[in-house]
């Protein structure tokens, strides 16, 4: 049965529960490339943040590997589709593996909700599959009623090492 | 088997005038052969030196694939070491940088080593007396490597006392260099940002080809830079254009755009792509840099320094700057089908931190292993180095526009895509190669 993209929150503050299901949703819908799906996740002033540097805390004048607003995220999620994408013919598949998500924080008045997730990502193509270790970090907010992602921070756990490449999300 | 080793005619006959042979890509022997040859003759980028500002900093490297240290001795200079100890060849330093104070110290047997390399001490020494050790290659400590030069702050070094001089071997070359430092208001860069690492799994020169190859950019990127365009097509009239569109969305620009962006060709296999306009051209201005610029150089020199548009530089054999964003690609060799690409960045000392900012972007959105431009060119190499196996045709074309009279001409411009400059890289490939064989 195909799962849905978001259930509706039950309140206007999110539960617990309700924060946890929603990270874990997050990376069923990578897994089962639903990207579209998925970009609706993100709030439109949404980044998704991948640094470079272990314990990183500037974005801006420390380069990271990723640190993408939505615009960005769309446009690898419609290169994913085009007909002349030619390192995704063949296309890779990921698989994640998340520990529980812990809830980090809870700010009801200024609308943030964080979670913290340690997981292991599989990216696949043609022979290859690598595994990498790393957490995710969900700052969460609430609009129109369903929560959004305002910042997903994923810190790998060896995010200096040299890699080849890395295509789709973690 | 070996063909290659010590058979300089047999190395000449890989390159001709308009093909090479696929060995020069997948040969493990003819790899040996650079490592053992080619890059020992070259001058190679090290580093540079406000990476190891004070006494004592230290920053490891390769020159080919020869591990060494760049290092600020007490005197001030910076040196370059080989990275073993003279003893037992344990690599002295594990950290990628650090500071080693006075002196390096084996962490095996507690050798230690002035910051030039000099044996400073040796426990339990008299071990040693009346054993002729002071004839000894171990007596001389870690060996430096002899032929260094530090051109305003980036660090080059020649293994092989033979070869060409620093100037001799650069010529002209060196104004992209000089116009990358002089676009700082007071001359002078910075590492900055931190370094991306990607791993390719193919040969070096795929990349410093690939670095002047024009006729790519709106085919194999027509997957990120193509989206981009369609992307940005759907937005609300009169959004400003980001940053990021701004730097993406030029390498859509068709092929008359590359033809008018020109070539030029120096000495040994050095040369640049965007001699009049680049994809660099049009970027937004950054408020308050020109201001800086003017008052630093006067509004004539400013404009100058800042109406240079070349796109990249290659540096034989394996790097690549780019002027007007600062940015430094280092192609590490590792195997005969495995290359680490080294991607730096630098700061304009004294400039708006925009500027940096601006740099990281592109570093990251076309540089990085999560980069989409990155991933079209890298499936590229990969399926050339996959290729390259059959024996269906054992050469590379490198054709496009060649003229019998280009042979030993320098300084020269041309139409921005020919293939000439990877036809001069390989005339130098060639002379490097076999100079001392």
């Amino acid at each position: 049965m195909t799962m849905l993209a978001e259930a509706p929150l039950k309140n206007a503050v999110p539960t617990d529960q309700e924060l946890i299901d929603f990270v874990v949703r997050e990376a069923r819908l990578i897994d089962q490339q639903r990207f579209d799906e998925w970009l609706d996740l993100y709030a439109d002033d949404a980044f998704y943040w991948m640094p470079l540097e272990w314990n990183q805390t500037d974005p801006r004048l420390t380069c990271s590997l990723m640190y993408e607003d939505k615009l960005l995220l769309s446009i690898r999620v419609e290169r994913l589709k085009g007909a002349r994408t030619f390192s995704q013919k063949p296309k890779s598949r990921c698989h994640h593996v998340l520990q529980t998500p812990q809830v980090d924080s809870r700010d009801t008045s200024a609308n943030r909700y964080v979670t913290w997730t340690p997981m292991h990502y599989i990216e696949t193509r043609l022979d290859e599959q690598t595994l990498y270790a790393a957490w995710a970090t969900h700052h969460l907010s609430v609009e129109g009623g369903k929560l959004r992602i305002k910042l997903k921070r994923v810190d790998l756990i060896n995010c200096d090492a040299a890699f080849g490449n890395i295509q789709l999300f973690m | 088997m070996t063909r290659y080793a010590g058979n300089a005619a047999a190395i000449r006959a890989l390159v001709r005038e308009q093909e090479v042979h696929r060995d020069v890509y997948v040969s493990e022997e003819v790899f040996q052969l650079e490592m053992e040859h080619m890059f020992p003759n070259s001058w190679v980028y090290v580093g540079h030196d406000s990476q190891v500002p004070n006494a004592g900093d230290y920053f490891s490297t390769t020159i080919g694939t020869q591990p060494v240290l760049l290092v600020r001795h007490t005197d001030g200079t910076v040196k370059v070491l080989h990275n073993r100890c003279p003893h037992k060849g344990t690599r002295i330093t594990s950290e990628t940088c650090g500071n080693t104070g006075k002196f390096f110290r084996c962490p095996y047997h507690a050798w230690s080593f002035k910051t030039d390399g000099s044996l400073l001490a040796i426990p339990l020494k008299k071990g040693y007396e009346s054993t002729g050790f002071e004839q000894s290659h171990a007596a001389t400590g870690m060996a430096p490597v002899r032929h260094v030069r530090n051109y305003r702050g980036f660090v080059f070094a020649k293994i092989n006392d033979g070869g060409l001089d620093f100037e001799e071997f650069f010529g002209e070359s060196l104004s992209s260099f000089d116009n990358m430092i002089d676009r700082s208001p007071v001359g002078q860069l910075k590492v900055a940002g931190g370094v991306l690492r990607y791993m390719h799994n193919c040969n070096w020169k795929m990349l410093v080809e690939n670095q002047t190859d024009t006729c790519h950019p709106m085919v194999a990127h027509e997957s990120s830079a193509g989206t981009v365009v369609e992307v940005w097509k759907k937005a609300p009239p009169g959004t400003k254009k980001p940053m990021a569109v701004e730097i993406i969305a030029p390498f859509m620009s068709p092929y008359e755009f590359f033809e008018n962006m020109g070539i030029r060709i120096w000495d040994n296999g050095h040369g640049h792509t965007g001699v009049h306009h680049s994809i660099h051209s049009d970027y937004s201005a950054i408020p308050g840099y020109f201001e800086k610029m003017t008052a630093a150089y006067g509004e004539e020199r400013a404009k100058a320094i800042l109406s240079e548009n070349r796109h990249n530089t290659v540096y034989f054999p394996n790097i690549m700057i780019k002027g007007p964003i600062q940015l430094l690609r280092h192609f590490k060799p590792i195997a005969a089908n495995k290359t680490l690409v080294e991607s730096w960045t630098f700061q304009l000392v004294d400039a708006p931190d925009m500027l940096l900012e601006r740099t990281l972007m592109y570093n990251r959105l076309i540089n990085a292993p999560t980069s989409i431009v990155g991933h079209d060119d890298l499936e590229m190499y990969e399926r050339a180095q996959e290729g390259l196996h059959s024996n269906g045709n054992e050469w590379v074309n490198i054709q496009r526009l060649y003229s019998p009279d280009e042979v030993g001409q320098t300084n020269v411009t041309t139409n921005g895509t020919s293939e000439w400059p990877m036809r001069h890289q390989f005339r130098a490939w060639t002379k490097f190669m076999t100079m001392g064989m």
